[in-house]
């Protein structure tokens, strides 16, 4: 390997993440571009975009157990980018949400906020999602130190409360949101034995 | 044996659908023209406009490429794609419990007396979106009779095929096979309920629910049972499907009402399958006037 390809990878690597990462947003405007969104295309749309939320949210969450079993520090440029992915395509589910399915009607929303399990996970979710958009830059991460590792632990709170949300909604056939929880629990599992597993080793060494 | 001959040509051969669909619309605009042309000129417009709306027909390919019908699958274009494998000739329909003539039927005798004729009925479903289909069928009122209910039969039981070979859903466990459906009697000799065999014209697509489905326009789409192989009069208030899998959910009774939300979503508003914003949702799904004296006194809370 010349000196020269790891730096053209992580040249490379973040507008190809970037780019790969709008292909769901393209396919969906191609989609309605062609009248293919089906008979009921706010729906579509809105099955979609909560689709790809939680897609992006387990490939965030992947990122670090990829890179642990694979030694392949680089993956770690991609995570930022992909967890805001994730707060850009769960803000488009819930754009469809506000405007299509309540026209901004606030009365409406705060009934469903209030009355509806899966809508109030779902809505706390992308709350939680918010500071975590607003702390990830550079300038950020540096001023709250040791904390900004301590607030961006929510994602793990806002990947079971995303699942929830869709387990919660679904009539009877459970088979995806069931998919999406066992990737989950695989990924928060992995965590949970790698700390159980550092803090044994820390112990022994003292 | 009376054998009914299908007709040589059916409606929708003479008339291509989106023409023999607008000649609704013509009648409608012109009724509403015709009503219009009493009040204040400044309301007319919205007259003709609401009319209009809400009994536009939902297209042929949207009604019959988004279907809920577990049998074949529980995505809404499950049905489309995998019902081709129901077959619905020969179709037998039984009739059976509290009546002085059960048997077994063809489809064929089943339907021989009575003449079939067009409904355009609002179908709510219970996920809150609708459409506006036109049905062709036979009211349920004029067929049941013919069975002799007894004084004993209280309700009807309508029973949907099962047979996982033919039906790929009935090999999950996502419901309790075979679906099953009930109405109280005086439900079910209201004269809008529907045994329907037909859609725009044409024979009922097998996704509907061919060859033989009930429309009961006021009730969520769910009690809307497809494919029946059985009706049976009881005594007793029929288990329901989904009454059975969800029953702080689903109820018995399923009455389209805005005031009683699901558990789980709200019933104040639906999406028309074709337009982008929720509209309304009207107690009994608009038919309150035909239908509302059949639950005086009943707090429809309790029987949702």
């Amino acid at each position: 390997m010349t000196p020269q390809q790891p730096r053209l990878i992580s040249r490379l690597g973040k507008p190809l993440v970037f780019i790969a990462s709008l292909l769901p947003l393209v396919w969906l405007c191609w989609l309605i571009r062609q009248g293919q969104l089906g008979a009921n295309p706010v729906e579509t749309l809105s099955h979609h975009s909560g689709d790809w939320s939680l897609r992006f949210l387990l490939l965030t969450l992947a990122v670090t157990p990829l890179r642990r079993l694979t030694g392949w520090n680089r993956l770690q440029q991609f995570r930022r980018m992909l967890g805001l992915f994730t707060f850009f395509y769960v803000c488009l589910h819930f754009g469809v949400y506000l405007i299509f399915d309540q026209f901004f009607d606030l009365r409406a929303i705060i009934e469903d906020v209030a009355q509806r399990p899966y809508i109030t996970v779902g809505f706390a979710g992308w709350l939680l999602l918010i500071p975590l958009a607003v702390t990830s830059t550079h300038t950020m991460i540096k001023r709250l130190g040791r904390n900004w590792q301590r607030l961006h632990r929510l994602v793990y709170v806002i990947g079971a409360l995303g699942v929830l949300h869709y387990l919660w909604l679904v009539k009877a056939d459970l088979t995806e949101p069931l998919v999406y929880a066992g990737v989950l629990a695989v990924l928060l599992g992995y965590r949970l034995w790698w700390w159980t597993r550092s803090a044994r080793i820390a112990r022994s060494i003292r | 044996m009376l054998i009914k001959q299908p007709a040589d040509i059916h409606p929708s051969e003479i008339t291509p659908p989106e023409l023999y669909a607008r000649r609704r619309e013509f009648l409608k605009t012109a009724a509403v023209f015709g009503a219009a042309a009493l009040l204040p000129p400044i309301m007319r417009g919205t007259v003709a406009q609401a009319a209009d709306d809400d009994l536009k027909l939902t297209p042929y390919k949207d009604i019959t490429a988004y279907n809920n019908f577990y049998e074949f699958g529980s995505s809404k274009s499950d049905p489309a794609e995998n019902a081709g494998s129901l077959k619905t000739k020969p179709w037998f329909v039984a009739v059976e419990g509290h009546c002085e003539k059960p048997g077994r039927y063809t489809l064929e005798d089943f339907l021989a007396p009575h003449p079939s004729e067009e409904r355009i009925y609002r179908l709510r479903c219970v996920e809150a979106w609708s459409m506006v289909v036109p049905w062709l069928g036979v009211p349920l009122s004029t067929i049941l009779p013919r069975f002799q209910p007894t004084a004993s039969a209280k309700y009807v039981e309508f029973t949907t095929l099962l047979d996982p070979a033919q039906m790929p859903g009935q090999r999950t466990r996502l419901l309790d096979w075979p679906y099953v459906e009930g109405l109280r009697m005086d439900e079910a000799m209201n004269p809008l309920t529907l045994l329907a065999t037909g859609l725009y014209g044409k024979e009922l697509p097998n996704q509907n629910g061919a060859p033989l489905r009930l429309v009961v326009p006021w009730k969520y789409g769910f009690k809307s049972i497809k494919s029946i192989v059985k009706i049976r009069f009881t005594e007793t208030q029929p288990k329901t499907t989904w009454a059975i899998s969800g029953p702080g959910e689903y109820g018995f009774y399923a009455n389209v009402n805005p005031a009683v939300d699901h558990p789980r979503w709200s019933q104040k508003k639906e999406r028309r399958v074709g337009d982008l914003f929720r509209r309304e949702t009207l107690p009994f799904n608009g038919y309150a006037e035909q239908v509302a004296g059949l639950y005086t006194g009943m707090d429809l809370k309790t029987f949702f």
